[in-house]
């Protein structure tokens, strides 16, 4: 038997198999979901299927026919719950009662929301945004919303904040840290992201304690905060960070640090028949800097996937992908290159105030990460040159009358 | 519905019906057309989704706004006048038999 089982059918989940297919692999593939959608893009959940400029066809990943033709079995709404080696062969076990029989193994669980514990958090009217029955909650509650409170300044809420600001609601963003996006982004990229959503009329507050959400009925109708203010809300949008799934790994004895599934450079976890991928991953840093690191992002669902697909090829290839994000807020557009944690020096390049500017990233002088707003090209140049080692003088870069792309300084030899 | 025709550098050509209001890129990625990474998924991210619009379309389909201009300037093929990024063009009824081809270098 060599059939492969991933458990997880996302981003990741979906990059695996379709991986292993480009390698050649001709053995069963069963990729298994909770869903019932076949996989689908999560980033347009909080955009454009949010306003409605995207429907569900629109997000699909791949068609139907597309798996059909390439023997993936794709098993939606049932999820595995449980998993183990027997003997030399794996089963899993789904919450319908079916076995799927497997050699080798795939998780790609991702994760979930970090829920809030405070009075009131389970009124209706407050909501999480994961996946697509979340979204189609938030959307079936957006119209008639006229306020709407969002709990942690992260990209989530920002992002839904921004498009129910389009919407012309009335939006208040609450975040208990002293700055918003503190896990990603510096000082700099924070306080502009505050301004800008100030500015487009969106209240947003950072340092604030939430005590308690209110409602008539079971129905929400405002945060309490640690002062005694009321901030009246007609849907409380919680995006407070997530928690890795990895209960399935738990089952199996995988390691893990955090309730992140520990792997290696070749996405293999503790166990030898067992890959990850995605977001329920920790894994040494992809461009070789100190430490581990978890990345939530499309990008490392999708490199990392493939780095898996290859292990279970026998075929290793190291993860040495650079990591690059986006948000989409309003009509600002972040975009990430690079991990800049560790970081010991920023350049800024443009001006905040005109919502088009970099910040450039450098530890020990060299250029480690950027983050841009409605800047591609800046971003573009940089997350090219960190593929291949080159940097950018740092007293060079703030200068806008010469391009990035010609202050590169290639790797030395 | 209208079609799309790919043409990938090898020369094989691939045509897909498309909804109104698809991407060209979303169409060619759900059905495997090789060639189209799309890695971001059509947010205007990656610049892996490359295409150069055949001549007889260039006109109807039109030049890329000014992000996608930017992003353009990092794709790994060359770029050319009649360069866009597929996830940027959203298909109409008047795009029917639309052609493009596929940039060799995505990555």
């Amino acid at each position: 038997m060599d059939d492969i089982l991933i458990i997880g059918a996302g981003q990741a989940g979906m990059q695996v198999a379709v991986s292993l297919r480009e390698h050649g692999f001709t053995g069963p593939i069963t990729l298994a979901g909770s869903e019932r959608a076949t996989p689908y893009q999560r980033p347009p959940l909080s955009k454009a299927y949010l306003s409605g400029e995207a429907d569900l066809e629109s997000l699909e990943l791949r068609a139907q026919s597309f798996y059909d033709d390439r023997l993936i079995a794709v098993r939606c709404d049932d999820a595995v719950v449980s998993v183990a080696f027997e003997g030399g062969d794996g089963v899993a076990v789904t919450a319908s009662g079916s076995r799927i029989p497997f050699a080798q193994l795939a998780l790609t669980p991702g994760s979930e929301p970090r829920r809030v514990s405070i009075p009131g958090c389970d009124l209706a009217g407050v909501l999480y945004l994961r996946d697509l029955a979340d979204a189609d909650e938030l959307k079936a509650r957006w119209g008639a919303a006229g306020r709407v409170v969002v709990i942690g300044g992260g990209f989530i809420g920002l992002e839904v904040a921004a498009a129910a600001r389009k919407a012309g609601k009335t939006v208040t963003v609450l975040e208990a840290a002293d700055r918003l996006i503190a896990r990603a982004v510096s000082p700099i990229t924070s306080e502009f992201f505050r301004q800008a959503h100030a500015r487009r009329g969106i209240d947003v507050r950072v340092s604030v304690q939430v005590t308690g959400i209110l409602g008539t009925g079971d129905i929400v109708t405002g945060v309490e905060l640690a002062d005694g203010e009321v901030v009246p809300a007609d849907i409380v949008l919680v995006g407070i960070g997530v928690i890795p799934r990895s209960a399935l790994a738990e089952q199996l004895g995988l390691k893990l640090v955090g309730g992140a599934i520990v792997v290696d450079e070749f996405a293999r976890t503790s166990d030898p028949r067992v890959v990850a991928a995605g977001d329920a991953v920790l894994m040494p840093h992809p461009l070789g800097r100190p430490g581990q690191v978890r990345l939530e992002s499309v990008q490392n669902a999708v490199d990392q996937a493939k780095v898996a697909a290859a292990t279970l090829m026998g075929a290793p290839e190291a993860y040495r992908a650079v990591p690059w994000f986006w948000s989409d807020q309003a009509d600002l557009k972040l975009q990430i290159a690079g991990l800049s944690t560790g970081f010991d020096q920023t350049v800024v390049r443009g001006d905040p105030d005109d919502d088009h500017f970099s910040v450039l990233y450098y530890a020990e002088g060299k250029l480690i990460a950027i983050d841009t707003v409605n800047d591609a090209s800046d971003y573009m140049v940089v997350r090219r040159a960190l593929g291949r080692g080159a940097t950018i003088p740092p007293e060079l870069a703030s200068d806008t009358s010469v391009s990035l792309k010609s202050l590169l300084v290639p790797a030395a030899a | 519905m209208p079609s799309i025709t790919y043409i990938s550098p090898n020369g094989t050509s691939t045509t897909l019906d498309a909804r109104v209001g698809d991407s060209v890129m979303e169409v060619a990625v759900k059905h495997g057309v090789d060639g189209i990474v799309a890695e971001c998924g059509g947010a205007c991210s990656c610049a892996t989704c490359h295409v150069y619009v055949d001549a007889a379309f260039q006109e109807t389909v039109g030049g890329p706004g000014e992000l996608e201009d930017d992003m353009l300037d990092g794709a790994a093929s060359e770029r050319l006048s009649n360069s866009r990024l597929s996830c940027q063009i959203k298909m109409r009824d008047e795009f029917d038999g639309l052609t493009v081809h596929v940039a060799p270098e995505q990555l």
